[in-house]
């Protein structure tokens, strides 16, 4: 189901994600997206009965998958690599929205486990690597009451961050 | 002046998008349940059905993890600082 939000990046920020999979594959990559909530609000309602603005990511910052012991179906950002990316997007003017991730041999759609772990409000970006090969991207947001994801809609283009 | 709560940044809309508050307390679980009376939209971000944090929920007094503290029961006084700070996981299956 549609939120309504949506997420903008550049065909770089877009390359340097789908890339980021290919490195790793077979292990699931991970890293932070940084950017900013823009004005006007064109989403639906689900952050704390909020609407939500467009939201356009400035800049990633990859990180390391914590999980040695299951890095082909599971990643994990400790806090202290959390407190790295909020100091990073800081010293950008930017936030910390979201987070991507990809799925070795697996769709670009959130399993359970990404449900129960998810917080609300951050954009999680999944890129699905099928053989090494980066495919589809998917955008999601955990909703209010935790029981749904919602996809939404990724727009890239040339320049989408400026 | 009380112990100073930063919230963040996924949670902020559920707490009138404050980035913290002040709760008077002295211990982490009961500043953890003053904000979460406060800000009822909180608790089932923070804590599980079963009433226990959330595993990705990380919470620090001045810097140090309350794990290797004494969790929950960690004394807090005024002028401490209480930190809220996820963690982030998931995977394919």
């Amino acid at each position: 189901m549609a939120s309504g939000s949506t997420l903008k990046m550049s065909t770089e920020i877009a390359q340097k994600i789908r890339q980021h999979g290919a490195e790793t594959y077979p292990h699931e990559c991970c890293g932070a997206l940084l950017g900013r909530d823009g004005v006007g609000a064109d989403g639906t309602a689900i952050a704390g009965g909020v609407q939500l603005p467009t939201r356009e990511i400035a800049a990633l910052f990859p990180l390391v998958n914590r999980r040695d012991d299951s890095p082909r179906n599971r990643f994990s950002v400790t806090a202290e690599d959390v407190r790295e990316a909020e100091k990073a997007a800081g010293q950008k003017g930017l936030d910390v929205v979201g987070w991507y991730h990809s799925h070795p041999d697996h769709p670009a759609r959130p399993s359970q486990y990404d449900r129960e772990h998810a917080w609300p409000w951050y954009s999680y970006v999944i890129v699905s690597v099928a053989n090494g090969k980066p495919a589809e991207m998917t955008s999601w947001r955990l909703s209010d009451d935790r029981a749904a994801y919602a996809c939404e809609e990724i727009v890239v283009r040339d320049h989408a961050a400026r | 002046m009380g112990v100073k709560v930063i919230i963040p940044t996924p949670l902020r809309p559920y707490a009138g998008k404050r980035d913290s508050t002040e709760v008077k307390a002295g211990t982490v679980g009961e500043a953890l349940g003053r904000l979460t009376t406060e800000f009822g939209d909180l608790r089932k971000h923070l804590f599980t059905d079963e009433g226990k944090l959330r595993s990705f929920v990380n919470v620090y007094v001045n810097d140090e993890d309350i794990r290797y503290l004494a969790k929950e029961n960690t004394p807090t006084k005024d002028g401490d600082t209480i930190s809220i700070v996820p963690s982030i996981a998931g995977g394919c299956d």
